[in-house]
């Protein structure tokens, strides 16, 4: 499809954070990683039932836990190997299901092309390798319910956040024929149709540009312009009632892998960024993976913030913890726990920030060398009409997470609580000067809002 | 700085649930906060936060006051000086006013402040800056004579009944320094209105020159006699009688310009305020039914607190219109109001105060309707969204 016949929406409201350490455009190879761990966590709203315990053998797309709730939606492992532990939090809650690898061994799942298959053995085979949880829907932001028809679904082709992974890379680097048979896998779900949205503002991979029944729209303007989340609210908003699913591009060809090679191989392209990073890059890694071999003699000392996925909404993880089940990202950064004499009150010649209160506002650097100190202490909601210069889509931000506050479920739904999830007010988070928890804000109203409508 | 950051990291235990001082813990941790931005790092959610904080906020509104409260200390003495028939420089000037309205600000900050740590304290929260700049508009707006005690009772109206009650700064229904103003104003009128009240010392008429009368423009106005005004560029510079913060209006547009530039400020708020009261003035200009309404619109802008209440009080985020479409009508309806109960009403000569407090009162239905007409969108996508698929 030509870029002439797909429609350009131009977002201007969001913000661009100039943050240190963007991966170079070099796909750099390391050590295989020899643990693995599968995140119960990283599922929000999951309960989750252990399939094995400390010590079983498992191959690649062998179940480790289920949801309790939906016991058909298995979380596989990504490797052949061992179950050396689970990881356990406060009250018991499970953590992490810990894969120690040993051998190629995977479990076979059944091989044939998706255009010859119907949506229920398409919804089978995803079901049972482990894929499923890959495809998320909206409202809510959780795993998507399966015999679900979700009215479209949503491929976001490019992402804007902090340091993000370039997809058009990527996916330069990736297989197009698993790309098409992961599409062609996802349009048995839906009635709608399948949009593929892309970045309006650069050279778009071939294997995007190519892809065969997708409608094509671009989207330009600044972080959260790459957001999946505002993509639908442009082109294809959900109503009450409504269902929209979500895939990530590499997820669309582990999806795709499935069918063509019988495997369950959850590869991605991942980017390694941040200040702290010595040579920020691009590495192939399998979900779930450890970061302690790519990060391997690749930081730099001190005390350190470790991130999968971006520093905006990003998992912090330790030095040998694990990529998520989502995430194409990983970033290093410095943490920020010292004092600071008086700050508030200095020029500010090198504090960076989205208001125009500081002197780096005036003379901008490149980009900043960012740590995690909050900056403040948190207090109530003062400042006005800060939020919304973050936020691109009909929502009042303020007046929605004032509306969880109060757990007010109609002035939630009626404010847009279906259209959205915390990721798409993570600016508002990080440009608060109140300093508020609106990501976990929002995930207790979207919480909320599941129990209520359910 | 590394000894004292030393000698608080020594003196924090004793601040701490369970140490000998853990009653003034808030206390503590304000007074910490404000010499050392702390060490506290993001725990969920993003990991970086911007490094605006509210304190660097409210010290943005403080500069933006500056200039106000630096010529008002000029004026107070200028004005003081003039009705003695004395001859005094710049600085003389400047001096005795400055003596004459610290301990004003003394007073706002000690008893704010106080009561801010104490409510703090109670509900075991951090101290809030909020009360930084009230604390400083607060006697900004008074008359530099006003006994203390009063302007203490004021303060403590205002921060207990309209902030603290309501759950505190960022809670509030009534823009404090104002209730604080209408305080007084109603319970002590006879020191909040008058020719006397505005000038240094002339309620004791000691020494007072014979004709001085200390009448403010908008005195003038009320009684009729417009002939009386001083000049426009007098009222402009600010070279009148009045309280210290709102008499230049070249001051307080220095300030706004400082407001609008960081975005502190709402520039929508203090350009329709001006908007508004620019379409009242040509209004009653349009009706000239006394001299008072035949005065030319332009002159409202800086005689009394309208410049000073529209970008100093009517832009306060948390008491205005929280959406930004609703600001524009909030901020047109205080500039109306304000001329209208200016002019209109004999009563009172300063219709500023009553016309951003009564706002304060309709902005949250403002934002109501503002807010149901993106709800209305909604639900009417939805509904077409339904109707197709019934089709």
């Amino acid at each position: 499809m030509s870029r002439q016949m797909s429609v350009t929406i131009k977002l201007k409201k969001g913000f661009n954070i100039r943050i240190k350490g963007s991966a170079e455009k070099v796909i750099d190879t390391f050590p295989e990683p020899v643990f693995y761990g599968v995140k119960p966590v990283d599922f929000p709203g999951l309960t989750p039932k252990l399939n094995v315990k400390p010590g079983d053998r498992v191959q690649a797309g062998s179940p480790l836990f289920h949801d309790k709730v939906h016991p058909e939606i298995v979380f596989t492992s990504p490797v052949s190997g061992t179950v050396l532990s689970i990881e356990r939090g406060d009250r018991r809650k499970m953590l992490e299901v810990v894969v120690e690898k040993n051998g190629n061994e995977y479990i076979t799942f059944p091989k044939s092309d998706p255009v010859n298959l119907s949506g229920e053995q398409i919804t089978q085979s995803l079901l049972s390798s482990g894929l499923w949880p890959l495809i998320r829907q909206r409202p809510y932001n959780i795993i998507a319910t399966p015999g679900d028809t979700p009215k479209s679904i949503f491929i976001s082709g490019f992402d804007t956040s902090p340091l993000a992974p370039d997809y058009n890379f990527i996916m330069d680097n990736s297989p197009a024929q698993a790309f098409q048979a992961g599409i062609n896998a996802l349009a048995k779900l839906t009635g709608g149709g399948i949009n593929l949205v892309l970045d309006g503002s650069a050279e778009s991979s071939k294997i995007f540009t190519e892809a065969a029944g997708v409608k094509i729209s671009f989207f330009t303007g600044p972080h959260p312009a790459g957001n999946v989340g505002v993509h639908i609210h442009h082109l294809d908003p959900v109503n009450k009632g409504e269902k929209v699913w979500l895939v990530n591009p590499q997820d669309v060809i582990a999806i795709g892998r499935l069918f063509l090679e019988g495997i369950y191989k959850p590869e991605r392209i991942v980017a390694v960024t941040g200040s702290e990073v010595i040579r920020p890059g691009y590495y192939r890694m399998l979900s779930g993976a450890s970061v302690t071999n790519v990060l391997k003699n690749n930081v730099q000392p001190g005390n350190l913030r470790y991130i999968s996925g971006n520093v905006l909404t990003g998992t912090r993880i330790p030095a040998d913890g694990f990529l998520g089940y989502y995430d194409s990202h990983i970033t290093v950064i410095p943490e920020g726990d010292h004092y600071e004499f008086f700050g508030w009150a200095s020029p500010g010649l090198r504090k960076y920030s989205f208001s125009r209160t500081f002197l780096s506002k005036l003379f901008p650097s490149k980009d900043y060398r960012l740590d995690t100190n909050l900056h403040g202490g948190e207090r109530a909601f003062v400042m006005t009409g800060q939020y919304e210069k973050v936020v691109p889509m009909d929502i009042y931000p303020m007046q929605l997470f004032k509306a969880i506050i109060a757990e007010d479920i109609d002035a939630m739904e009626n404010l847009g609580i279906y259209e959205v999830a915390e990721e798409d007010f993570a600016l508002c988070e990080y440009i608060c000067p109140s300093k508020i928890e609106i990501q976990s804000l929002v995930r207790k109203g979207l919480d909320i809002m599941k129990r209520e409508m359910n | 700085m590394n000894s004292l950051r030393k000698k608080l990291d020594k003196l924090k235990p004793h601040f701490e649930e369970g140490g000998r001082f853990a009653k003034l813990r808030s206390v503590f941790e304000g007074f910490e906060s404000f010499m050392f931005v702390p060490d506290k790092v993001t725990f969920k959610g993003s990991h970086i936060r911007d490094h605006i904080d509210l304190k660097r906020t409210m010290t943005v509104v403080i500069i933006a006051l500056l200039p106000a409260l630096l010529f008002g200390a000029y004026n107070t003495g200028l004005q003081h000086f003039r009705s003695i028939g004395t001859e005094a420089g710049i600085f003389q000037s400047f001096w005795f006013g400055f003596l004459k309205i610290l301990p004003l600000i003394v007073v706002s900050y000690g008893v704010g402040l106080g009561i801010e740590f104490i409510v703090a304290q109670i509900r075991g929260h951090e101290i809030n800056e909020g009360y930084l700049v009230t604390g400083l508009l607060i006697p900004l707006i008074m008359p530099v004579d006003i006994p203390l005690w009063m302007l203490a009772l004021s303060v403590a109206f205002a921060v207990i009944l309209g902030k603290e009650i309501f759950g505190g700064t960022g809670m509030n229904i009534f823009n404090p320094a104002l209730l604080s103003r209408a305080f007084l104003f109603f319970s002590y009128p006879a020191w909040m209105t008058g020719d006397k009240v505005w000038t240094e010392g002339l309620t004791r008429g000691k020494d007072v020159i014979d004709g001085f009368s200390g009448a403010t423009p908008l005195a003038l106005c009320a009684a009729g006699e417009t002939a009386k005004l001083p000049s426009f560029m007098n009222m402009f510079i600010g070279t009148i009688p009045g309280s210290a913060g709102e008499t230049s209006t070249l001051a307080i547009l220095i300030g706004a310009l400082i407001l609008i530039i960081t975005g502190i400020g709402s520039w929508k708020i203090i350009v329709s305020v001006f908007a508004g009261g620019l379409g009242m003035g040509l209004l009653l200009n349009a009706l000239s039914a006394n001299t008072y309404m035949e005065l030319p619109f332009y002159y409202h802008f800086v005689m009394g607190g309208f410049a000073f209440g529209a970008v100093f009080m009517a832009t306060d985020p948390v008491t205005g219109s929280q959406t930004e479409k609703g600001k524009w009508i909030y901020g047109l309806l205080i500039g109306v109001f304000s001329i209208l109960f200016r002019v209109v009403n004999p009563a009172y000569p300063e219709g500023v105060m009553l016309a951003i407090l009564f706002m304060n009162l309709f902005a949250p239905l403002i934002d109501y309707f503002v807010i149901q007409s993106n709800i209305k969108r909604r639900l009417k996508r939805a509904k077409i969204a339904f109707n197709n698929q019934v089709k």
